[in-house]
């Protein structure tokens, strides 16, 4: 019995689930309601100004979120993988804990907090929302490099006369840059297209790209939202090209959590 | 050990801040009030009220539908992620890069792009949505974590004792039954959990192939319900509820990995 072809069915669901409607989305993009090829739809995104600015809105709060969650996240996983702070596993669960609660309730539930404390509904609320959303997907990939990290580095370079800032920025830094760089996406990808989050953290004022997307498809744009959903799939492919390397290593290990 | 304690503190901080949005809901599960917030005293009314049905009957339905859902597309995406990553594992290596690539898309794909590629696919094959979309479009992006839990087992495997067996006389069905089977089962217990979680989780790809039917899912129930402003109360105790039961996997899903990698 040749067990390679056990692989044969999961490779026929893929064509149909994964790589077909994947292809449908460049085929509507590319095409208008009767089937014709047209550049129409990304035209139309062009000429839009609404559109367009939802969509560099959108790009504008992903960075800034994308940003704080680093300047919040790089300490904590630091300080989660250096043996000297004695922290335990268990704080390192606690900070991914949040990720598996369903978004909308974590959603709601910020929405609740700043009813709670009186704050109003907008901007900051959203940011905050999708920092809080996200945080954890910036500390793990960071946590993860810097405790594979080998410490003889970081005591040859003392040893060599480096002070702490030297140590950080010659060594740690550079070291630590996959987990970055793999953080960076992780918060930015599903920070530029969330939809349904920003409505309720701003109290519907404030539409991201996401939206944009699904009001066109409840709405019964196809082509259009499938020219949309594409520039966001080129958007975050580009995003990805830096990490393919990073989460083939993590594979590896094959690690739930 | 002042650096020790200011470390400690940035962590108690940053997890203070995560977790207020949680613990707020949960406090406020203990309290009848209809608007988040109002304190009046406590009790349980609410956790009674959500398991008495009758008023909250779509929330009930909703409750049913998505363990069914996770129960259907965990089960499928666990027996068709297992065989598949044998049979990956036993591709030469073009074809396993090929596999392994295509394997990665759904993970790599924001949920978005998932939920309207499948929802294109389901309208143009002229596909009705509705419960069975919704189980294959779970499966779809269920399986890949499978797939991803099991292979790591296969690989520490010895592949002579699946020759050994072969050559003491066991059929190939036995030698998978009694040798890989044992072997790659703690990956498939750890895959069909993911997927159980990640299927009760999913929002945008459920949203998107759900229909307009009236088949309504906790997420898509709990969207409907806070685009029409309110927020059902009972809300309150199930998410308290949802949270503590993912505590718990959580803790099992992790101590089963410690375990693993001790042995």
């Amino acid at each position: 019995m040749r067990r390679r072809n056990w692989s044969i069915p999961y490779a026929l669901f893929l064509l149909v689930f994964v790589v077909i409607p994947l292809l449908l989305i460049v085929w509507y993009a590319f095409t208008d309601e009767e089937g014709a090829l047209t550049l129409s739809n990304f035209r139309k995104f062009m000429m839009h100004p609404e559109a367009m600015n939802t969509f560099i809105y959108s790009i504008g709060i992903a960075i800034i979120t994308t940003l704080v969650c680093l300047v919040l996240g790089y300490p904590a996983a630091y300080i989660l993988s250096q043996k000297q702070f004695k922290t335990s596993k268990t704080m390192v669960v606690l900070f991914i804990l949040p990720m598996w609660v369903n978004i909308l309730i974590r959603t709601l539930a910020t929405v609740a907090l700043f009813d709670f404390l009186k704050l109003p509904l907008g901007e900051g609320a959203l940011i905050f929302g999708m920092v809080y959303n996200f945080l954890p997907f910036m500390i793990y990939p960071i946590y993860n490099t810097l405790q594979k990290m080998d410490q003889n580095l970081i005591e040859a370079a003392q040893d060599l006369g480096a002070n702490p800032v030297k140590v950080f920025g010659k060594v740690i830094l550079p070291l630590s840059m996959p987990g970055i760089v793999s953080g960076i996406v992780m918060v930015f990808m599903p920070t530029v297209s969330t939809f349904a989050i920003a409505e309720l953290l701003t109290m519907n004022n404030i539409k991201l790209f996401g939206t944009t997307v699904q009001e066109n498809i409840y709405n019964g744009m196809w082509n259009y939202g499938a020219a949309l959903s594409l520039i966001m799939l080129l958007l975050i492919g580009i995003m990805s090209l830096f990490t393919n390397e990073e989460d083939s290593a993590q594979n590896e290990s094959g690690g739930v959590i | 050990m002042m650096t020790r304690i200011m470390a400690k503190g940035y962590l108690w901080f940053l997890l203070a801040l995560l977790y207020s949005p949680i613990l707020i809901i949960m406090i406020f599960s203990f309290t009848e009030a209809k608007v988040l917030g109002n304190w009046t005293g406590f009790s349980f009314k609410l956790y009674s009220s959500l398991f008495s049905g009758g008023m909250h009957h779509s929330l009930i339905n909703a409750i049913w539908n998505t363990f069914a859902i996770a129960l259907i597309a965990a089960s499928v995406s666990t027996a068709l992620g297992s065989i598949a990553a044998i049979g990956i594992y036993n591709l030469r290596s073009r074809a396993r890069g090929v596999m392994n690539f295509t394997n990665n898309i759904p993970i790599m794909n924001p949920d978005i792009i998932t939920g309207v590629s499948l929802f294109l696919l389901f309208v143009s094959f002229g596909i009705s949505q509705g419960f069975t979309t919704v189980v294959l479009a779970h499966i779809a992006f269920c399986t890949p974590y499978v797939v991803l839990s099991v292979t790591p087992r296969l690989k520490k495997m010895n592949p002579n004792i699946y020759e050994a067996a072969l050559d003491l006389g066991a059929t190939p069905f036995q030698a998978l039954r009694k040798v890989i089977l044992p072997e790659i089962l703690p990956g498939m217990i750890s895959g069909f959990i993911l997927a159980f979680t990640l299927s009760i989780d999913d929002f945008a790809v459920t949203i998107f192939t759900i229909g307009n039917e009236g088949l309504e899912t906790l997420s898509t129930y709990i969207y409907a319900d806070a685009r029409k402003g309110g927020l059902t109360p009972e809300l309150r105790p199930l998410s308290t509820i949802i949270f503590v039961t993912v505590l718990v996997l959580l803790i099992v899903i992790n101590k089963r990995a410690e375990k693993q990698k001790k042995e």
